[in-house]
């Protein structure tokens, strides 16, 4: 198995597989480019297998590791490895690129090529953003992950999608130039070197530490998103079509939490522990005001949407209390996460499909009619609001324990999400699922079919075995986690 | 031993297994093949717990691991159980009561659509009770404390195209997630303090975490911990203030009433705290607000049960009241008397929940007391079942509930813990009202004028302005007489009366005064707990004829005479005191304005503070101001620009000429 470039066959099958589907053209070929999408993301995902059960949990070292040459001149390379810390993404990220086949596959009518290509491309280079070694191929997949999601919302979205796809686009770009900025400097401070290892090992003062952990805050806080710079979220999710929302909450969010964990903790330590208080703040006020807010959406897709800041509030949280509780609880929340709001979003989707409406007044009774479809969304409405058992609760748990051991007070404002992650779920779940029948659309509901069970059930399945028996997904991080917070506890200065 | 570990875990699985199949293949198994599957399950858990029952009458207890759920951070997250006492106690009430309404179930939800599914989550719900009380670490704990949660959440809002039942099932889960809030800081504080989450790790630990402050707020550990887990048993035993969610509950079928809000999930809190006993014993602040909060509960919610009119209703305050004893006990370091009358309450409490689910179905699901009356005609078994379950209720001697209720009273009688005598007026006041309320239930039910089949009232609790579309509460017909149950239902009822006379009896002494719960329960030396009554104590019998001559016998005799003479002798008496005390009577029929307080504060409060973060603080604010603002800021930059570049040649040369001036002026001064 090691003798495979399995990183670069993640990265690579779906992209040139992308390019493939787009060559089948107008959509008279719809169902081929169907059925060539899902074999590459089948295949994509097949593939990312291995790294995950060939994965050494012994050891923090990268693993599947691959180095080309790039451009000598520069000395930038093609430099691919996974760690504890990255290994999970790629395979999720694959994972729900399958999902999304199959959930656009009767939805999306019109230039299906380009709808399916856009996402497989999306999740090459996606992939290709958490196995980089290398600052500047990291820069390249980073902002080049943008142009397909913009084109997703700003080509198949809702009504107001061109705002809605700017917006995304200005405020993660404006994040990622300051980024920009940042890792030239560290190409020269570090003699001529775009190696993101290299750069952990750089001595660096307390001045540039700090000018640098504001750049990747800025470009990373934006594509979390924190508090305050979290607003362009709720648009791109209410305009962008279900599996431009899935990819968006699932992985396109864990993007900037990677971030911090492979650039700002390790290379500027010192830096980041001085910012912590300022980031477990905002991440406060993003689990308790975002929580507030949700609860009073009207539009379902907002309030996930809002749901999912809440939640990421906790990842940030846990990755800046500097204990191995918190970071590997926000990993885990980061991974559940990736299940439970791509399943939050599918359900959604597969109601807007029949109803061509995302507001909450317009439902009510819909259990009558859709009794299966009842029982998926109402599991993955208590994975959302933490139920021990579902994987909403693990990382939200460990987290909360990780604050305990650093401050109570944190621990007790982050665990008022037990209270509103419940309110806001749980009155939308009311709202919707329960009641009388609330007017003729909904009498005349179907249930899901095959293929929408098929994907709901292997969702809930992840939810559940996550929930159940979280240990094999922690274990492929301590090494990592631990040898990151080793790392930290070092000052650089 | 690793066949009885086997056994440990057939308990728990077999109603999972149940649950599972009446769950997902309802539909192919029909109705015979669902309740067949779950009762199956159910059996099996009881049979087996009774075995394991022995087993540790024998002395083999057990402490293990099933599987390591996770590991982080040095803390190992496990799977385990503990087999001891306190664990074999609940596992056999809660298989029994369990097995008693699964077969009840037959008869009182035949008709129901949701047949399966009912099967499916009451079965559920004894598989996560069984984890919950089988547990022996505070992961595995909190795990069954929210699935025990979830399952009352989805039979209160069994029926969910009524209204008042999905409001009511929503508020049970917010409200016991305000109690959960409290539980899992706890639970946080104990791994961050003492490494672990195992129970035995932990307690070995206790001594040294009493000597601890909590860091960053000076207040001593031990106190903050246990107020945290009690917090938690507030939320789950329905303590004042987060009572509030279980006289709702009511909007649940029966018998889940009698399972889940009567005698097993709504007692997870007191034993818990029974559990933790090695914890509270080291914190005298604590135990002095358990004990507060019982007894404010114990006595202010008998009181509301005086003015319900819904059958379902007076039960459940009462079982509210009764909860409120238990804590009582736990606060006066009593525990094993707050676990006895749990027990005893549970037999009792399931009794009259499910005769009154008998009578529901006799008046044909009409629960309204006022269309009653002379009940025991028609429904004899019922009408003697629930007579002996009232006086079980009320304490009257020999009957369990006077063992168990009896006991609490002498312990908070001896205690010497702050609150104690506000505790003890309480629990006295409440013996009276306790008696007051049940016989005028009683009275109300099966004796007097035969009410029913005359007027249709339509009435349903309080919930006056609910839609009468639901064919779940349509009553009597003119005319037509009420009818005995079928044997599926009666059945339970003799069962379930049996143990609400005897058990008492036979288990006292070795539960309080023997060395049962030695094992499980410990209480610190410089509390009374149950030992002056352990020194005074000559004999079931003995404490039966002493009975007669305590003042809680006479207050519940008083109270069972003032409600026969007011209900059955002078009705006009209660409709006078009711007129004449009109301000104390709304009071009551409010409930003491709890819900509304909570429906303003806290429901509104929080829609018009989210309101006011998203307009103003996303919408205003962040796109308003910043987004929106910095978007204007280059468009108005870019217009001000804009009228520089007017393509006049003439305007550009004056420019130039003013910019060269300029320049030049600089230039030479600086030279």
């Amino acid at each position: 198995m090691t003798g495979m470039p399995l990183l670069s066959l993640a990265i690579w099958i779906p992209i040139l597989g992308g390019l493939l589907v787009l060559a089948t053209g107008a959509d008279r070929n719809a169902p081929l480019a169907r059925m060539l999408a899902l074999g590459v993301a089948v295949v994509g995902f097949l593939v990312t297998l291995p790294l995950f059960a060939g994965f050494d949990t012994t050891t923090s070292a990268m693993q599947f590791s691959e180095f080309a040459p790039w451009i000598p001149r520069f000395n930038i390379n093609y430099h691919l490895g996974v760690d504890g810390i990255s290994m999970l993404f790629v395979v999720l990220n694959a994972f729900i690129t399958v999902m999304v086949v199959i959930a656009g596959w009767q939805v999306i009518q019109e230039r299906v090529a380009q709808y399916m290509a856009a996402f497989l491309i999306m999740s090459g280079l996606m992939n290709g953003i958490f196995s980089a070694l290398d600052g500047v191929l990291f820069y390249v997949f980073f902002e080049a992950s943008l142009i397909p999601l913009y084109l997703i919302i700003g080509i198949w979205g809702g009504a107001n999608r061109v705002y809605a796809a700017i917006k995304f686009f200005l405020f993660t770009l404006a994040g990622s130039l300051l980024m920009l900025v940042a890792v030239l400097y560290l190409f020269v401070e570090a003699g001529g070197s775009f190696s993101i290892l290299d750069w952990h090992k750089l001595p660096l003062g307390m001045t540039p530490q700090t000018m640098i952990f504001w750049a990747f805050l800025i470009a990373f806080a934006v594509k979390v998103p924190m508090w305050p710079v979290h607003t362009w979220l709720p648009d791109a999710h209410v305009e962008a079509p279900t599996g431009g929302s899935v990819v968006l909450a699932a992985i396109a969010l864990k993007l900037g939490a990677y971030g911090f964990l492979r650039f700002s903790l390790p290379i500027v330590p010192d830096a980041a522990q001085a910012m912590a208080p300022l980031v477990i703040t905002l991440s406060l006020i993003a689990v308790v005001y975002i929580g507030f807010v949700a609860l009073v959406q009207t539009d379902m897709k907002k309030l996930v949407a809002y749901s999912s800041i809440a939640h990421m509030g906790f990842v940030t949280l846990g990755f800046f209390m500097f204990n191995s509780l918190g970071i590997e609880g926000a990993l885990v929340q980061m991974i559940s996460h990736g299940f439970v709001s791509g399943a939050m979003f599918l359900c959604i989707g597969v109601l807007y499909d029949r109803m061509h409406s995302r507001n909450i007044a317009d439902y009510g009774g819909v259990v009558r009619t859709m009794p299966k479809f009842a029982a998926f969304f109402m599991l993955f409405a208590m994975a959302n609001a933490g139920l021990p058992g579902t994987s909403g609760f693990v990382g939200e748990f460990m987290v909360i324990l990780g604050a305990v051991k650093f401050n109570f007070w944190v621990a007790f404002l982050a665990a008022t999400t037990l209270i509103l992650g419940a309110a806001y779920t749980l009155w939308m779940y009311k709202r919707v699922v329960f009641g009388a029948i609330a007017n003729d659309h909904v009498a005349q509901l179907q249930d899901i079919n095959g293929r929408e069970s098929a994907f709901l059930a292997i969702l809930a399945l992840c939810v559940l075995a996550m929930g159940v028996y979280p240990f094999p997904f922690t274990e492929v991080m301590h090494a990592s986690v631990d040898e990151l917070l080793r790392h930290v506890a070092v000052s650089k200065l | 031993m690793s066949d009885m570990k086997a056994l440990y875990l057939l308990v728990p699985l077999a109603p999972l297994a149940g649950a599972i199949l009446a769950g997902l293949f309802g539909r192919q198994l029909g109705r015979s093949g669902a309740h067949g599957v779950t009762i199956l399950g159910v059996l099996v858990a009881f049979l087996a717990s009774v075995v394991i029952f022995q087993d540790v009458r024998n002395g083999h207890l057990f402490n293990g691991t099933v599987y390591t759920w996770m590991e982080s951070g040095g803390l190992k997250f496990e799977i385990g159980f503990l087999i001891d006492p306190l664990t074999t106690m609940m596992m056999l009430v809660v298989t029994f009561v369990s097995l008693m309404v699964h077969i009840y179930t037959i008869g009182y939800m035949k008709d129901d659509p949701g047949y399966q599914r009912f099967f499916s989550y009451i079965s559920l719900f004894t598989f996560s009770m069984l984890m919950l009380v089988m547990s022996n670490n505070f992961l595995q704990l909190f795990f069954g404390w929210e699935a025990v949660g979830l399952v009352s959440y989805l039979l209160i809002g069994f029926w969910h195209d009524r209204p008042t039942a999905i409001y009511a099932n929503l508020k049970a889960f917010l409200v016991n997630r305000v109690g959960d809030f409290g539980f899992l800081l706890g639970i946080g504080l104990i791994a961050a303090y003492a490494g672990s989450l195992n129970y035995a790790e932990v307690f070995a630990k206790a001594e040294g975490l009493a000597a601890m402050e909590m860091a960053g707020t000076g207040w001593p550990l031990m106190t903050a911990i246990c107020i945290c887990l009690f917090i938690g048993a507030m939320g789950k035993s329905a303590q004042v203030p987060l009572h509030v969610w279980l006289p709702d509950s009511m909007e649940g079928p029966t018998p889940i009433s009698a399972l889940i809000h009567a005698a097993t999930m709504v007692t997870a809190g007191i034993f818990m705290v029974a559990r933790m006993s090695p914890l509270f014993e080291l914190s005298d602040a604590a135990l002095s607000f358990v004990l507060v909060i019982g007894a404010t509960t114990a006595l202010f919610m008998g009181f509301l049960g005086i003015v319900q009119n819904d059958i379902k209703r007076v039960v459940a305050y009462s079982t509210l009241s009764q909860l409120g004893y238990m804590t009582v006990a736990l606060g006066v370091s009593a525990y094993s008397a707050a676990v006895f009358h749990l027990m005893t309450h549970a037999f009792f409490k399931a009794l009259l929940f499910l005769g009154a689910g008998s009578v529901i179905i006799g008046m044909h699901h009409d629960q309204d007391m006022r269309n009653m009356g002379g009940l025991r005609k028609y429904m004899p078994i019922t009408w003697i079942t629930s007579l002996l379950g009232s006086l079980a209720l009320i304490g009257f001697p020999l009957f369990s509930g006077f063992y168990s209720k009896d006991s609490i009273i002498e312990a908070v009688h001896a205690a010497t813990i702050p609150g104690a005598g506000y505790a003890l007026v309480c629990v006295l006041l409440g013996v009276f009202v306790t008696a007051f309320y049940s016989f005028r239930m009683y009275f109300l039910v099966f004796h007097g004028e035969e009410r029913f089949g005359k007027a249709h009232h339509d009435h349903h609790g309080d919930h006056e302005d609910e839609e009468p579309s639901s064919d779940h509460h349509h009553g009597l017909a003119p005319g037509q007489k009420p009818h005995e149950s079928p044997w599926v239902v009666t059945l339970p009822l003799v069962l379930l009366a049996i143990p609400s006379v005897l058990i008492g009896m036979i288990t006292i002494e070795p539960m309080l005064f023997g060395t049962w719960f030695q094992s499980a329960i410990f209480v610190a030396d410089n509390h009374v707990g149950l030992s002056q009554l352990a020194a005074s104590f000559t004999g079931a019998f003995g404490m039966a004829a002493h009975g007669l001559v305590t003042a809680p016998f006479w207050l519940a005799m008083a109270g069972v005479v003032l409600s026969w003479y007011f209900y059955m002798r002078r009705p006009d008496i209660p409709a006078a005191i009711q007129r004449r005390f009109s301000a104390i009577h709304t009071v009551l029929e409010n409930k003491y304005y709890f819900d509304r307080f909570n429906e303003i504060v806290f429901a509104a409060g929080a829609r018009v503070l989210g309101t006011g973060l998203w307009k103003g603080g996303d919408r205003a604010l962040i796109d308003g101001v910043a987004v929106n603002g910095s978007a204007r800021l280059v468009g108005w930059v870019a217009q001000i620009a804009r009228l520089v570049q007017t393509g006049h040649l003439y305007q550009y040369a004056l420019a130039m000429i003013v910019g060269v001036f300029v320049l030049l002026t600089f230039w030479l001064n600086l030279g």
